[in-house]
């Protein structure tokens, strides 16, 4: 066979096999930049690591400081936007999948769409025209509402397929046996499709974790310890952002180090995420 | 009809009233459930219509003080009050040409590897880690930009291109490892995994018959890969819109290492600034009404791009996926 191989034939399937590796080689690229980054952070942001980093608050520079404050406000931030955003995307995302149809639901899940779309940094604007700027004060309570704007979209949409993937018949089943709607959708459908909405819960969750620019002028920062919802409140990633951008070493070792700890969260929920959906995927 | 109509008797007459109009069953429960629901969808679109007539009404007074000379205007000068948003329109676009023009042979390349060459045990567990690139957060991207990325371009990159390429006004210009170029190259490594995603779901949905009719034809593997690209060319251009629409919006990476000067220049060296980043960056500085709106205008224009730009992408990759059902992951 081989030897009957003309030149066309030949260029052929060496452009075949170069092109080939090409894209192996785009592949690897990409998470040699993922395990470069990663592995960057880990360097730079262990050292400055302790307890006391962990708890402190922010200091002036040259006297150490932490960023516990940081971390206690991202958790406030995570919370108050889980608690508005978690139930409002999983209503929509029944809505859309058990309830609606026709034009209406076309139109519902166009702007869920349209809401995944929209840069987080206009969210913030928005969220600093209809709440801060009437309450005349940055707020956690902006800030949450303004990450759990970006949650909707995401847990939605979820939501909608994990229900979607239902099967029929335990609907059928269960009207059969008398059930009302509202007890077949809320006792058996999303009982079926829990795994699947908590894991995209929790994806969402990592999400707006990282989210800095819709907190900008709606949560604003802090650098103390804040337990009032009305009041301006901290983040990791503000506080990240802050010190980044400032001119000095101390703040950028913190800034690494606050970044690891960022990660670590981030990519903790991914995996498990990823563990649990692995059967399904 | 008479009152006496079997689906009437099932349900009990008197109960066709407003749960009737909610429910088909006419439950009570139903009825109230069903109208929750119902709330929670209409309650999202009328966030996101509040969105829009709070972004133009907030915005109106600039509109009013500038028209369309706003899009035009070279001059951002708070102090003067004079605010044209040019400089920001050709950075953002700019910027995110260039991230494209990076990203996207390699977002080709990763996903027709993924789909067409890898086997299974491979290609989940690297798709995964490609997926990951889109878990890191933008502002971890800006503070590897500013300290990993920058000073290599400055040091190894920039010099070369100023030497190989410095005949061309893109590559002239002082280097300072900040500006247009970085933070294409930042924007670029964003993207890849969003439109290498999406692309890998429009291959996976192209079926598999036209693959054993090209390699049936003594079609070589690359030739073949091609026919697949040819049959999802509108969900990879989907796709591709998909990924610019995420870069348009893109703020903390970019607002990091893009030097933030409003200014035009031909060359990719010298800082600029984009919409996104002129928003995050003088927004809380912004202390007079005119200022203020002027950034609210700069927000409702890339409002306006991103929700156009998205919708297009929307469509394009819809008709490719939609039979498999399988709507991009990551859009």
């Amino acid at each position: 066979m081989m030897a009957g191989l003309g030149l066309a034939d030949r260029k052929r399937r060496a452009t075949s096999a170069a092109m080939t590796s090409l894209t192996a080689l785009c592949t690897l690229l990409a998470v040699g930049i993922l395990v470069v980054i990663l592995s960057y952070i880990a360097f730079r942001g262990i050292g400055s690591l302790s307890f006391k980093f962990l708890t402190d608050s922010p200091r002036p520079v040259g006297e150490g400081g932490g960023i516990g404050n940081a971390i206690l406000g991202s958790l406030v931030l995570l919370a108050l936007s889980s608690a508005f955003g978690l139930p409002l995307g999983i209503s929509v995302g029944i809505y859309l999948s058990e309830i609606g149809k026709g034009r209406l639901a076309g139109i519902v899940r166009f702007i869920v769409d349209t809401l995944t779309g929209i840069p987080s940094i206009v969210t913030g604007v928005f969220i600093y025209a209809i709440l801060v700027l009437p309450m005349k004060q940055f707020s956690a309570f902006a800030g949450g509402v303004a990450l759990a704007l970006i949650m909707v979209p995401i847990v939605a949409r979820t939501t909608e397929e994990m229900l979607k993937l239902v099967p029929h018949s335990l609907r059928e089943g269960a009207l059969a046996l008398g059930a009302p709607q509202w007890r077949v959708t809320l006792g058996v459908v999303l009982p079926a499709a829990a795994s699947g909405i908590a894991t995209g819960g929790m994806l969402a969750i990592a999400r707006v974790s990282g989210e800095t620019a819709p907190l900008l002028f709606t949560a604003f920062g802090s650098r103390f310890f804040n337990y009032y919802l009305d009041q301006p409140i901290a983040s990791l990633t503000v506080q990240i952002y802050n010190y980044a951008i400032s001119p000095y070493d101390e703040w950028h070792a913190q800034a690494w180090a606050a970044t690891l700890v960022l990660m670590t969260l981030i990519l903790g929920i991914n995996i498990i995420v990823r563990f649990l959906t692995r059967k399904r995927f | 009809m008479s009152a006496t109509s079997p689906e009437k008797l099932a349900f009990g007459g008197k109960h066709s009233d407003w749960r009737r109009v909610l429910s088909p069953t006419g439950n009570t429960g139903d009825a109230v459930f069903r109208l929750l629901m119902l709330l929670a969808g209409l309650f999202v679109v009328s966030i996101v219509i509040t969105m829009v007539v709070a972004l133009a009404s907030d915005s109106m007074l600039s509109i009013r003080q500038f028209g369309f000379g706003f899009l035009t205007g070279r001059q951002w000068n708070p102090i003067k009050g004079e605010f044209g948003a040019l400089p920001f329109i050709y950075g953002t676009v700019v910027s995110s040409l260039i991230a494209l023009l990076i990203s996207v042979p390699f977002s080709l390349g990763i996903a027709i590897f993924l789909v067409e060459q890898a086997p299974h045990y491979i290609a989940k567990p690297v798709g995964f880690l490609v997926e990951l690139l889109a878990a890191i957060p933008s502002v971890v991207y800006g503070l590897w930009g500013i300290f990993v990325l920058a000073p290599v371009l400055r040091v190894h990159v920039e010099p070369a291109l100023a030497k190989w390429l410095g005949w061309l006004p893109l590559f002239q210009g002082s280097i300072t490892g900040i500006g247009l170029l970085t933070g294409g190259i930042i924007l670029a490594i964003m993207v890849t995994p969003i439109i290498s995603a999406v692309v890998r779901d429009v291959l996976a949905a192209v079926p598999g018959s036209q693959r054993e009719a090209a390699l049936a034809l003594g079609a070589t593997k690359w030739e073949m890969i091609r026919v697949v690209l040819v049959n999802g060319a509108p969900g990879i251009a989907g796709a591709v819109i998909l990924g610019l629409g995420r870069a348009l919006g893109e703020t903390m990476a970019v607002t990091m290492v893009i030097g933030n000067r409003p200014e035009i220049s031909a060359s990719l060296f010298e800082p600029s600034y984009t919409i996104a980043s002129a928003i995050a960056n003088e927004f809380t500085e912004a202390t007079q009404d005119l200022y203020l709106s002027a950034l609210v205008e700069l927000g409702l224009i890339l409002f306006l791009v991103t929700f156009i730009v998205n919708g297009i992408a929307r469509v394009l990759v819809w008709n490719v996926t939609r039979k498999t059902g399988g709507v991009g992951r990551a859009a």
